[in-house]
């Protein structure tokens, strides 16, 4: 139900992302979604990769502070209003959307958006009864 | 221009005669009262009676800042509370401030230094003086204040801040003098070149500036920009506060020191031992002239050097040169004493941040900047940027309370802050000071 999202603390710094992205290109590590929280000081990365075994050891070795966490990677119809359904049942159940950001690529009709929710058992379940498309880590790499 | 030419002039013998009769009646009273000195004393066997010359000030023990902290608040006053009629305070070197008394001799004793100091600046009972230190705990405020008001002149107490407002009185009062922090005078300096301000519009001739470093390059903007004298004072809680030394507008060299209150004594910092004057050592500095908190061989940790030779200006106090720097890690910022160590302790016991940290001082447009860096603990880096901000916050307050001073905090990632083999450098000074 969840897929492994790689978070990475990063200092707000000129040059520092491009750093990290190269070092990702270097070991042959493929993004398949990225979001960037900053903040004046810092960022926080957050992505999904292709082998986060790998990713995690590649970027820790290089003194990153890294960790996973478990997100919700929801098909959404992609057309004018399909995401609007998915938070409408999520707002419905109480359940509150941390953060949330979008696939780069679509995933036959649909678009596959990133979920990060207060209570992901709930929202899993949740969707998946309403009939909604939840991708499995295997189908994303 | 003297405030009190008989003193300021008087023959070295006379005041040595002086010095050494305070000196004795200052260690009796610490013995007497000051119940970890005298445990000192009693340590090295020496007794109030044995002080029979000045040069049996080297007997007597050290004291240092951290004597007061461990005496905080009031353990090192030599008066009862009932005779202590105010409080001043300064940074120490953890969480507690260091906690200052003064009885109503001390405070007239202060103002008649000041006195002395603004004399030596030229200042007179016709002038105006805007006093632009802050006013409250922090000793700049009140002691030049007295001072004016004690020589008679005008005192308009701006306190500091709000510069526009300061420079509209000082032109519409037609203030003669300003004292307050150099950085602070350069910070007026550049408002009133930045609004386009007729200088010749000000009376303004004379500014006494201390509580921080400044170099003789800060002096020449100042003077350019403010187009006054620009003269050095110096002085810390510890032994009063502003106006133990001041130099003088006829000399500009050097600082005089008001030897019948304060008896300087240059120290190699390391031994402990005297230095002859003219080498460059650690100033100690015992006040003989004050009895709610009298120091002895308080070690100050500013590094300087006695002028023996006399001054143009006629004065027989003998002189220390302008501050040389510090034989500890204390910064100076904004006027506001900072020791690193504060921070270690202001930042101990929150949750998710490692005991690691860095101090980045400079000074940008004159006025100076604390960065402090603290390091995440790996477990402490959420996917949630907020979880993040809360922490980031909480130890900017912690911190900015213990130092009461603004800082920007930055934090920074787990392992990123650099580990030294010897000694951990926990500042850097960026500022060109010395």
């Amino acid at each position: 139900m969840f897929i492994q999202q790689i978070s990475v603390f990063i200092e707000n710094r000129h040059g520092s992302l491009t750093d990290f992205t190269q070092l990702l290109g270097e070991n042959g590590v493929d993004l398949i979604a990225l979001s960037i929280a900053d903040t004046t000081n810092f960022g926080i990365l957050r992505a999904i990769v292709s082998d986060n075994e790998k990713t995690l050891k590649v970027v820790r070795d290089k003194g990153y502070t890294a960790n996973l966490t478990e997100v919700l990677a929801v098909a959404v119809p992609d057309v004018p209003g399909g995401l609007a359904g998915v938070l409408q049942l999520l707002r419905d159940n109480d359940i509150s959307v941390e953060y949330l950001y979008s696939f780069v690529r679509r995933v036959g009709n649909d678009a596959i958006i990133i979920f990060r929710v207060d209570q992901p058992e709930r929202a899993g379940n949740l969707l998946r009864d309403k009939g909604v498309r939840l991708l499995e880590q295997d189908e994303i790499a | 221009m003297y405030w009190n030419r008989p003193m300021e002039t008087i023959d070295r013998e006379s005041l040595e005669r002086i010095q050494l009769e305070r000196l004795q009646k200052t260690v009796h009273r610490m013995y007497t009262n000051v119940a970890f000195y005298r445990e000192r004393m009693q340590k090295q066997g020496v007794k109030p009676e044995d002080i029979r010359t000045l040069a049996d000030l080297r007997l007597l023990p050290f004291m240092d800042k951290r004597d007061l902290r461990d005496n905080y608040p009031d353990g090192t006053f030599a008066a009862p509370r009932s005779e202590i009629v105010r409080i001043h305070a300064s940074s120490g070197t953890t969480g507690k401030p260091i906690v200052a008394g003064y009885t109503q001799n001390d405070i007239e004793m202060w103002a008649e230094c000041v006195a002395r100091c603004l004399g030596c600046a030229g200042v007179t009972k016709n002038d105006t003086v805007q006093v632009s230190y802050g006013y409250g705990l922090f000793t700049g405020g009140l002691g030049l204040h007295y001072g004016v008001e004690k020589i008679g002149a005008t005192v308009v107490p701006t306190s500091a801040g709000n510069t526009k407002r300061q420079l509209m009185l000082m032109q519409d009062l037609g203030c003669d003098a300003v004292a307050c922090t150099p950085s602070y005078a350069l910070m007026m300096g550049e408002t009133i070149r930045d609004q386009k301000m007729d200088l010749s519009n000000f009376k303004l001739r004379v500014g006494l500036f201390g509580a921080e470093p400044w170099t003789e390059g800060m002096r020449d903007e100042i003077e350019k920009l403010l187009g006054i004298k620009a003269l050095d004072i110096y002085g810390l809680t510890e032994s009063a506060g502003p106006g133990v030394a001041m130099e003088c507008l006829e000399g500009r060299e050097g600082l005089h020191m008001w030897e019948d209150y304060f008896i300087p004594e240059i120290i190699d910092p390391a031994t402990g031992e005297p230095l002859p004057d003219g080498e460059m050592g650690e100033l100690t500095i015992t006040t003989i002239g004050k009895e709610g908190m009298p120091t002895i061989r308080f070690r100050t940790h500013d590094l300087t050097s006695i002028i023996p030779e006399p001054c143009k200006c006629g004065r027989t106090h003998r002189r220390i040169r302008r501050l040389h720097g510090r034989t500890d890690d204390m910064l100076i910022i904004r006027g506001v004493n900072v020791f690193p160590s504060q921070v270690e302790s202001a930042i101990t016991g929150i949750p998710g941040i490692a005991p690691r940290y860095l101090l980045i001082v400079d000074r940008v447009h004159n006025l100076d900047t604390l960065e402090v860096q603290v390091e995440l603990l790996p477990e402490l880096v959420s996917d949630e940027v907020r979880k993040i901000e809360a922490l980031q916050d909480r130890v900017k307050r912690a911190i900015e309370q213990v130092l009461g001073l603004g800082v920007n905090l930055r934090l920074m990632p787990p392992n990123s802050i650099e580990r030294s083999q010897g000694k951990t450098q926990h500042t850097i000074d960026k500022r060109k000071l010395l």
